[in-house]
């Protein structure tokens, strides 16, 4: 029971109470840049979801295994050089950045290639957005996330299991998609606006995303007020 | 090219006609996230700095090895070792400031300004060039974020570099300390700098 209370408590949060892009500032490139259109805006936020999730697995996958403090990997493999009250100790996390990166990448390249291959409609409504995901912040945001919910935990028993990271990156991706499209259809009516010339473009999205922000602000402490509600301390 | 720019044109360049972020639109998670105060603003500039120049000149260094088809993987792998450098000797020397800025150290690794300057100018420039095109683009994005960060510290707390200016009576405007402060001053600004660059080209 408190399992899925918890579950549905971070999907919650991730989707929108603090939403990546209005509340932690993730993946505004794509926000601001492809956002013109409602349809543009929704096959971006469906890959980047897509990715989000495939990225937050292969992250859990190897912080737990490998880089964490006596993950059971690394110890195994130190296991043959060193003495085994070493090898317990090997923490591997100040590689972590250099391996996200690099684990974001190959999954965007993985992902591209498997769409192109059996789903080509798929392939060809995400176009030109799949390569440019791997320089999207929220993925990696959403990884350093999950990595400071295994490795930044006092209590090893609250470290986070798969089951809640996968809910974190998958209700990221929708509060990333709900923000995207919610822009692309203002957008849509805004270009029959008269706007002043020096806010055309960039400087009127902007204000757009302050005021949405603002709706967004709403949402603040509905997550501790549901927690409170649902398990009485 | 003929008159490709020299080093100064570069450093020039960087500061205010090609800014990275009133002009270029890159590297806007950091503008948004974390221009409530001064000093965070100043930290995350000088990390940039740090991370921008070093990733120029080992670009630049090795130039004449990379191929093609590789290139962005190489840039990636390089910026990540420097932030992870950057975000060591931040977490040892200001632990404090560390903690602030979070996650959004680690995300320099997917700043686009690194990532474009390394392609337009480092792989193809002399280091001396790529260096000083890395200091002007990050003087320009310095200004840029402290510019961002004076207007929202000033009106959402009344002071600035945590010391007061405006009188105590000031009602501090919660909202531009909070995320739709950061849209709504950036929003401002960019259209102020459209509105003076479009009156500078009538002249």
């Amino acid at each position: 029971m408190s399992y899925l209370a918890d579950i549905f408590l971070i999907a919650l949060s991730a989707a929108l109470i603090n939403n990546f892009v209005l509340y932690y500032f993730v993946g505004i490139c794509p926000f601001v840049g492809v956002s013109k259109r409602v349809e543009m805006a929704v096959g971006m936020g469906c890959a980047v979801t897509f990715v989000m999730t495939i990225a937050a697995f292969l992250c859990w996958i190897i912080t737990t295994f490998i880089l964490m403090p006596g993950a059971p990997l690394s110890k195994w493999i130190a296991g043959f050089f060193v003495p085994a009250n070493v090898a317990a100790g090997i923490d591997l996390t100040i590689l972590s950045y250099i391996v996200y990166i690099f684990a974001i990448a190959s999954s965007v390249q993985f992902v591209e290639m498997y769409v192109r291959k059996f789903f080509p409609a798929l392939y060809r409504s995400f176009g030109v957005f799949l390569p440019l995901i791997t320089t999207n912040c929220a993925i990696l945001f959403a990884c350093l996330t999950i990595m400071s919910k295994i490795v930044g935990v006092d209590n090893p028993a609250d470290a986070w299991d798969l089951g809640r990271s996968l809910t974190l990156a998958i209700f990221g991706g929708v509060g990333f998609t709900i923000a995207i499209v919610i822009m692309g259809g203002i957008r849509e009516d805004l270009e029959l606006c008269d706007i002043p010339k020096p806010f055309q473009g960039v400087a009127i999205t902007l204000i757009v995303g302050g005021i949405l922000a603002m709706a967004f602000m709403g949402f603040t402490g509905v997550d501790v007020g549901l927690r409170n509600a649902i398990m009485p301390l | 090219m003929a008159d490709q720019p020299t080093a100064t044109e570069r450093f020039i360049q960087g500061i205010l006609p090609e800014n990275p972020v009133y002009r270029q639109m890159l590297g806007l998670c950091p503008v948004l996230a974390i221009t409530n105060n001064m000093k965070a603003a100043i930290t995350m500039a000088a990390s940039v700095t740090f991370v921008l120049f070093c990733a120029n000149v080992v670009t630049s260094l090795i130039r004449n090895l990379l191929k093609p088809h590789l290139r962005i993987v190489v840039f990636t792998l390089t910026i990540a070792t420097f932030v992870t450098i950057a975000d060591r000797l931040l977490a040892a020397y200001l632990y404090q400031m560390s903690k602030t800025l979070g996650p959004y150290i680690p995300l320099i690794i997917v700043n686009c300004i690194i990532i474009c300057r390394c392609e337009v100018c480092a792989s193809k420039q002399s280091i001396f060039i790529a260096g000083s095109d890395a200091l002007g683009q990050s003087l320009g994005f310095a200004l840029a974020l402290s510019s961002i960060a004076a207007v929202r510290e000033i009106l959402g707390t009344g002071m600035f570099f945590e010391l007061r200016v405006l009188p105590a009576a000031w009602p501090d405007w919660v909202i531009m300390a909070l995320p739709p402060g950061a849209f709504l001053t950036f929003g401002v600004m960019l259209a102020a700098v459209n509105w003076i660059s479009s009156k500078k080209e009538k002249n």
